[in-house]
């Protein structure tokens, strides 16, 4: 029954993107990242779903959407396991891999109150160190950014 | 009178102009353009190298006319009445002209102008400039911002890299070389930005290691990871006693500051542990030399002060020659 009804909410996205795998505890960080707020497209958010790997987890299903690399690569910085499912006429035809470019600008905030970057308006940048677990260093005041502490602006 | 001019791509030079505009010519040709210097981790090895023995040539004559005609503006957006005479004798001794602000409450900033605005209004008319910046991150942000050349004079407690050049005089002039040397670190080398720098530095040189401090202030494990990596051995101790003493060529001593404890009681315990007295170096070698980046609050006893292995004062004043060399490498004139 369960297997049913999990099959049924794979396959009611026509066309779309699924984000899958996600961390239960950090789901609505990844809406937060997608800014998928302000998306008008249908979306469907489930959490809290059984799985087998890992116990308890996150999906998002966002219809007749698909994402730049650039865009969905940030996923990684929280949840370098998420699963990117791309589907056309209910298949999935593509499953991508998250991967963090080396560097970035923006996204997240420097945790360091000290950090020039939040006391003057400019952009973050922040070198990538490690990419799973995600390891962060701002360029600026040279700090490293455990996974668990990255913050989003 | 007859004054000879020079026409040369499209200008019209006095001789000496001309000097200057060929010299500044070749050496962009030669690779010596202006740059900025952030962090002790801009320079190479082979560049710390290379600024110790122009630091040397400047301790030899230290009164030159190589900055005539430069300004060189002084941001202290955070007072630092040492590091700003230090770095203006330096421009001063040199020919140069000094700009700038002793404290950010007669700048500016307090009007509310951002970093950028007060780096580019300043860019305009200093040829380098030197910042000190209670924020982390700002001299890195200004480099950003600028073409004119950023001496970091510190930025909170990030880097300070003028102070890392100045030790590693002091330990190659005192010593005769900076490869295969023993030092101890002792006191607060968690928030010490001032031993974080110089470990960095001294690891291009094969050295070794003790970290000397209290629990609550040992050094970071990101250092302590860098060493390991490096292959360079450490020994981490609490106790401050002549058994290091006695085995190294440099004690670096450093302050204990009583804010950085959060158990006070803890604090009281420590403060006297890590004091070094004259009757401490009695059995100590002969090379053996003391640095200490100033202000020295208890931690080295007065009755040190008269022993010849005290260096402290001297190593100030290769901040001179040290920031000399540093001032004309980054505007590229050696």
């Amino acid at each position: 029954m369960e297997n049913n009804e999990k099959e049924l909410q794979v396959k009611a996205l026509k066309n779309g993107t699924v984000i899958d795998h996600i961390p239960s505890d950090i789901l609505f960080k990844v809406v937060s990242l997608l800014q998928l707020e302000s998306v008008k497209n249908q979306i469907t958010i489930g959490n809290n779903l059984t799985s087998k790997r890992m116990g308890k987890k996150g999906i998002i299903k966002i219809s007749d959407r698909y994402y730049e690399e650039e865009e969905i690569s940030r996923i990684a910085l929280i949840a370098p396991n998420a699963k990117i499912n791309i589907i056309r006429n209910f298949e999935v035809i593509e499953k991508k891999v998250l991967s963090l470019p080396d560097n970035f600008t923006g996204i997240v905030k420097c945790p360091n109150p000290k950090c020039i970057t939040n006391n003057e308006p400019m952009k973050t940048k922040f070198e990538v160190i490690k990419k799973n677990p995600v390891v962060l260093r701002c360029p600026y005041c040279e700090r490293e950014i455990q996974q668990e502490d990255i913050q989003l602006l | 009178m007859i004054f000879p001019l020079v026409f040369c791509n499209g200008r019209l030079f006095s001789v000496k102009s001309f000097c200057t505009f060929v010299y500044s010519i070749t050496n962009r040709i030669n690779g010596m353009s202006s740059k900025s210097i952030v962090s002790i981790t801009d320079y190479s090895k082979d560049q710390i190298l290379s600024i110790l023995d122009s630091a040397a040539t400047f301790e030899a004559n230290p009164n030159q006319t190589i900055l005539n005609g430069k300004v060189a503006a002084t941001l202290f957006f955070e007072p630092s009445t040492r590091t700003r005479l230090s770095f203006e004798t330096a421009v001063n001794r040199l020919g140069g002209r000094v700009i700038g602000f002793s404290d950010a409450s007669t700048s500016s900033s307090v009007k509310g102008e951002t970093l950028n605005d007060t780096i580019k209004m300043v860019s305009n008319y200093a040829d380098i400039i030197i910042m000190r910046h209670h924020l982390e991150g700002a001299a890195r942000y200004a480099s950003e911002v600028t073409s004119v050349p950023i001496i970091n004079a510190g930025d909170g407690s990030n880097q300070h890299p003028s102070q890392t050049i100045l030790d590693l005089y002091s330990i190659r002039k005192t010593q005769g070389r900076l490869d295969n040397i023993k030092i101890a670190m002792v006191g607060d080398l968690k928030y010490g930005r001032t031993v974080h720098s110089l470990l960095i530095a001294l690891t291009h040189f094969s050295p070794q290691f003790y970290f000397i401090a209290p629990d609550e202030l040992r050094m970071p494990e990101e250092y302590k990871i860098i060493c390991d990596e490096k292959g360079i051995p450490y020994e981490e101790r609490t106790e401050f006693d002549t058994d290091v003493i006695n085995e190294v060529d440099i004690l670096y001593m450093t302050r204990v500051q009583k804010e950085r404890f959060t158990d006070q009681m803890e604090y009281e315990k420590v403060k006297n542990v890590y004091t070094l007295r004259n009757k401490m170096l009695e059995h100590s070698r002969n090379n053996l030399r003391i640095l200490h980046p100033l202000p020295r609050v208890n931690e080295i006893d007065m009755d040190v002060d008269a022993n010849p292995k005290a260096y402290y004062f001297e190593q100030a004043r290769n901040g001179l020659y040290a920031r000399q060399a540093m001032i004309c490498n980054a505007l590229g004139l050696i």
